[in-house]
């Protein structure tokens, strides 16, 4: 039966309304776990939680924690890339004017104390997983996916200590990668790489290695700011948040955030 | 734990459970009151099924101070719960006892709705009588999680505004790495008569032309879209490279698209005697504003 018409029912049957908006207001349980599955950012969040999946005691809420991190990092790492010139000449003077100068000097020390949040937070999520057993069958291949995770948060880490570009981060990224030196076969004093050669010729040595791959040149120079400033800004960021999709599909795919035992 | 860990609310032994743990507390209470009024301390344990949360916590600040004219704690709270309470409580033992004498002659769906109005009673039961009971130890009540809920919206809502005031903020830098709006450009001496001077072209985007009466500012912005143009001293013209855009010396368009002049800057002399660009303020050839006096300079 017709219902006399207002203004908000007709613009709840309008083309714009419904295409945005697939069902109504829900009144029930199925209308609500309908709104939860055709909304693209409601979708992420499992329909139902068990009870003991929001116990702070059980999860330490050390996930979730570690996602909002990473989205403050990529609000406040977007926003110092309007001020920041990853180059020799104004890389450390964008720094001290992103204290200095610019407006809320504060924002870079929330991306600094974010990364060291996010390790944290990434490390006790771990521990968490871990020693609640939750990285048991069904869930080995996400906790396999995790740790690679947890190793793209230290490069992130690693490759935005360089952007600083004073003295610290200068040594720091020196000595780190240092360490690529000893990698097998890819190193040029890692084991294996001896043997990778042509009669005289070695393939493997201080200009084709793994490290010079990572610093661009045999040591920190301009070229080494510019790939790591790539790094940290884009190719790991986008790695990251793949693989966080991945791991959280499969949270869902593999029964659910774990229970206790 | 494991109780806890469930989540079917219409699961009938919980909510029978509640119900005689709800009793239990409401009458280890009343004995609480009643001891209190007389003077004498009791320790009531509940009679109920649950021994998980003994109620005795609440009884123990009556029984520790008899002489309290007040019972304490929990009654502000349970009074007006209570007053609402009575009529089911009371009901609830007749229907209780009605409903399974029902007619052997029902239906199977009038079995099935019976069964439901009976459940929907005992849950709303349930719940009236939770609240009357353990007002202290009770789960969040309606009306204060909308509360807090609100509580929460409210400064979910001013945390975000905040941010997103500081993020826009942020996009507004305090210094500037660009040339200042304001500058002297040397004495009048400096500057040949009949000539057109670039030497503040590149830094301030400004040409300083000195004629017999005095010296003007032309901007280097050409009027059609912005470019800028060259001076050909050989042609007495600036020539836009883009549209092919021309202008006299003096700053008018001949030739091209341009459709208006070249604007002029105010030019003043300083207190020190050198000459003041100004380039915060523009005359317009085409509004008049070029007899302004400040738009040009005029020397002896």
């Amino acid at each position: 039966m017709p219902r006399e018409s207002n203004v908000m029912d007709q613009i709840k049957r309008s083309q714009v309304w419904k295409s945005i908006f697939r069902h109504d207001i829900p009144s029930d349980d199925r209308g609500r776990a309908q709104t939860v599955l055709s909304n693209i950012f409601l979708h992420l969040h499992p329909v139902r939680t068990p009870k003991s999946g929001i116990r702070v005691r059980y999860t330490w809420c050390m996930g979730g924690l570690t996602f909002f991190i990473f989205l403050v990092e990529t609000v406040t790492g977007i926003l110092l890339m309007f001020y920041y010139r990853p180059t020799l000449e104004f890389a450390y003077t964008d720094l001290i004017d992103l204290g200095e100068q610019v407006p809320l000097g504060i924002m870079r020390e929330i991306h600094r104390w974010g990364a060291h949040a996010m390790v944290l937070s990434v490390w006790l999520h771990m521990l968490r997983v871990f020693m609640t057993g939750a990285y048991k069958p069904p869930r080995e291949f996400n906790w396999a996916v995790g740790v690679i995770l947890l190793l793209l948060t230290l490069f992130l880490s690693f490759t935005g200590y360089l952007l600083p570009w004073d003295q610290l981060a200068i040594w720091a990224v020196t000595v780190g990668t240092n360490m690529a030196r000893a990698t097998p076969f890819m190193g040029s004093e890692g084991p294996g790489a001896a043997f990778l050669k042509f009669g005289d010729i070695n393939l493997v040595h201080a200009g084709s290695d793994a490290r010079y791959a990572l610093l661009a040149g045999r040591f920190v120079g301009e070229g080494t700011l510019l790939r790591f400033y790539v790094l940290h800004c884009l190719a790991v960021p986008f790695i990251a948040a793949l693989l966080m999709a991945v791991h959280f599909w499969r949270v869902r795919k593999d029964g659910g955030i774990s229970g206790p035992l | 734990m494991s109780e806890e860990g469930k989540t079917d609310l219409s699961s009938f032994d919980q909510i029978s459970d509640r119900v005689a743990r709800a009793k239990a507390k409401a009458e280890a209470m009343r004995a609480a009151k009643a001891a209190a009024g007389g003077g004498a301390p009791a320790a009531p344990k509940p009679a109920g099924p649950s021994t998980e949360r003994p109620p005795a916590q609440k009884a123990e600040p009556v029984s520790a101070a008899p002489q309290a004219a007040e019972p304490p704690v929990s009654a502000p709270e349970a009074a007006p719960a209570e007053r609402k309470t009575p009529p089911p409580r009371r009901a609830a033992p007749a229907q209780a006892a009605a409903a399974p004498a029902a007619p052997p002659a029902m239906s199977t769906l009038e079995k099935a709705a019976a069964t439901r109005r009976q459940r929907a009673a005992a849950i709303s039961r349930a719940a009236l009588e939770t609240r009357a009971a353990e007002p202290a130890e009770a789960a969040l009540s309606r009306r204060g999680f909308f509360s807090w809920l609100a509580v929460a919206w409210v400064a979910f809502t001013a945390a975000a505004a905040a941010g997103g005031a500081a993020m826009t903020r942020f996009l507004f830098p305090n210094v500037l790495f660009e040339p200042p709006q304001v500058f002297k450009a040397g004495l009048p001496e400096d500057y040949d008569v009949g000539k057109v001077d670039e030497r503040w072209k590149e830094k301030f985007a400004v040409w300083v032309v000195r004629n017999e009466q005095g010296i003007y500012a032309l901007s280097t912005t050409c009027t059609h879209l912005g470019c800028t143009p060259n001076w050909l001293e050989a042609e007495n013209k600036f020539k836009c490279p883009c549209h092919g855009s021309g202008f006299y010396r003096t700053g008018i368009n001949f030739e091209g698209p341009a459709p208006r002049p070249l604007e002029r800057y105010r030019v003043v002399l300083a207190d020190d005697g050198q000459i003041l660009v100004d380039k915060t303020v523009k005359y317009q050839q085409e509004k008049g504003q070029w007899d302004d006096p400040e738009s040009f300079l005029k020397l002896a």
